[in-house]
């Protein structure tokens, strides 16, 4: 028989000991985040410039980069039609691009060995740049008119931006671990 | 910190299919992005169906997002106006007195008008809007700018309809769903809007240059007559805005027109109006006449 004391002390460890993290949350967090990442376009900001950066791709990035094993590497092409829908884009660009991004993250985690802050923050930058500037493109197409020049302070916000964004995907992270299913 | 070996599938032939299975669908990915593509650069409205679905899936998020921006306004605007309101409070004294004269003037014409109108048997009643709604969302990080409104075909909004504000025109209605509309801004750069200067009705057309900011470009070449603070308001031309419209306000008069910015900005509107199609006879019959003949050559050798 356990006392009462004993019990509260050995709560806590209790608490951990024959826990494991939620299945659902574990796997599902990653993909909930990067839609609800696309559906920001809902915000109370109407804008007529583009003004956001691309948070639903800078949170796809910064997944990839903590976990490169959590998103399956065709993860780009569900996740990239669901941006479709919200982003204004042509649909498949979003598509095209992100499925790119993964293959392009497959191909930069195979070529360096070793990775850093800055490193990642350079691959970061490297692959936005690219998004927007190809997402302009299309748009620019879509419209007839060409478009690449507006995206000028989109791209430095979303650089600097990078490095926030990737530490509230880290604190996601944690969140996605807590030992909330009992074995 | 050392990269993840974790993608290694050591002799597990079943991982190892996996492993590329998973590249196989990836590329598969890219190559059906591109066809996606193409065939919605081809054909805009190919996906109408899956975007208004998922405006649907967002529409409570949004109205309740629209809510809060125009709660927050009006509290920064209430506690700006505690800070001067001495000052302002002498300000609108003067613009009052100043505007009661105006509104006896303008009743006078008004009355005069319609005298006139009714010698000439000119009945101009002016359009009942469709429906009013809120602005609950736009494409915010896209080069494309669109807005998403609360209101769709149940309400009687149909694609081609133009949306306005209290302050000016906002754009018009591209594709409708259920109980949400997708509004083609002024500042998207397919948007043309016919447009005359609204104190001498000089021609023009604005578009938008998509960076919030628009173009306006005169139809008649030579001298550039703009100046900075021209109004400019839609003309009816082309059918689809009705006359009378602010667009635009000229900035920056340029060699062959100006660049200006929006009479209205859509951040501000807390509430829009759907207007009917200012002359739908006539834009069904252009479009018919477009659809049996090809397009006419396009002229861009201008001087």
């Amino acid at each position: 028989m356990i006392g009462t004391r004993e019990s509260l002390r050995s709560g806590r460890a209790r608490a951990r000991i024959n826990r494991a993290p939620s299945p659902l949350l574990a796997i599902g967090l990653p993909w909930a985040s990067i839609m609800l990442a696309s559906m920001v376009t809902f915000s109370p900001i109407i804008a007529s410039a583009p003004v956001l950066p691309p948070l639903s791709f800078m949170v796809l990035l910064a997944w990839r980069m903590l976990r490169p094993t959590l998103l399956p590497i065709w993860a780009g092409l569900p996740l990239g039609a669901w941006d479709d829908l919200y982003s204004g884009q042509p649909f498949g660009s979003g598509i095209v691009l992100w499925s790119a991004a993964m293959l392009a993250m497959e191909a930069i985690d195979g070529r360096f060995l070793w990775r850093g802050f800055v490193q990642d923050w350079l691959a970061g930058s490297a692959l936005l740049a690219g998004y927007l500037l190809l997402a302009a493109g299309f748009a620019g197409i879509a419209a007839g008119y060409p478009l690449p020049m507006t995206v000028g302070p989109q791209l430095l916000l979303a650089v600097v931006l990078f490095p926030p964004v990737t530490r509230i995907v880290a604190m996601l992270d944690r969140v996605r671990l807590l030992p909330l299913k009992r074995i | 910190m050392a990269r993840s070996q974790d993608r290694r599938p050591g002799f597990s032939r079943r991982a190892q299919v996996g492993i590329f299975t998973g590249y196989v669908i990836a590329v598969l990915g890219v190559v059906l992005g591109a066809g996606l593509l193409v065939v919605s650069l081809f054909n805009p409205g190919a996906f109408a169906f899956a975007r208004a679905g998922a405006a649907e899936v967002a529409r409570p998020v949004g109205q309740a997002g629209a809510e809060t921006r125009v709660a927050s306004q009006g509290l920064f605007a209430g506690i700006a106006a505690y800070l001067n309101a001495g000052r302002q409070n002498a300000e609108l004294s003067r613009e009052v007195a100043a505007a009661r004269a105006n509104a006896v003037t303008m009743r006078a014409i008004e009355g005069e008008n319609r005298r006139l109108k009714a010698l000439l048997g000119i009945a101009e009643a002016p359009p009942r809007p469709v429906a009013a709604a809120r602005l609950i969302g736009s494409t915010s990080a896209s080069a494309r700018r669109f807005a998403v409104i609360s209101v769709g075909s149940n309400q009687g909004v149909r694609a081609g309809q133009p949306v306005r504000s209290g302050s000016g025109l906002i754009g018009r209605v591209v594709e409708t769903g259920p109980d949400t509309a997708r509004v083609l801004l002024v500042t998207d750069p397919d948007n043309v809007v016919p447009v005359r200067r609204a104190n001498d009705g000089l021609p023009a057309f604005i578009q938008g240059g998509s960076n919030g900011r628009i173009e306006i470009r005169l139809i008649n070449m030579g001298v550039n007559p703009l100046h900075k603070g021209d109004v400019f308001v839609t003309s009816g031309s082309g059918g689809i805005y009705p006359p009378g419209i602010p667009v635009a306000v000229a900035t920056e008069p340029h060699r062959d027109g100006a660049t200006g910015h929006l009479a209205s900005d859509p951040s501000d509107a807390d509430y829009v109006l759907v207007l009917p199609v200012y002359q739908a006879n006539a834009v069904a019959a252009l479009q018919a006449s477009e659809k049996a003949a090809p397009p006419p050559p396009t002229d861009d050798g201008a001087p």
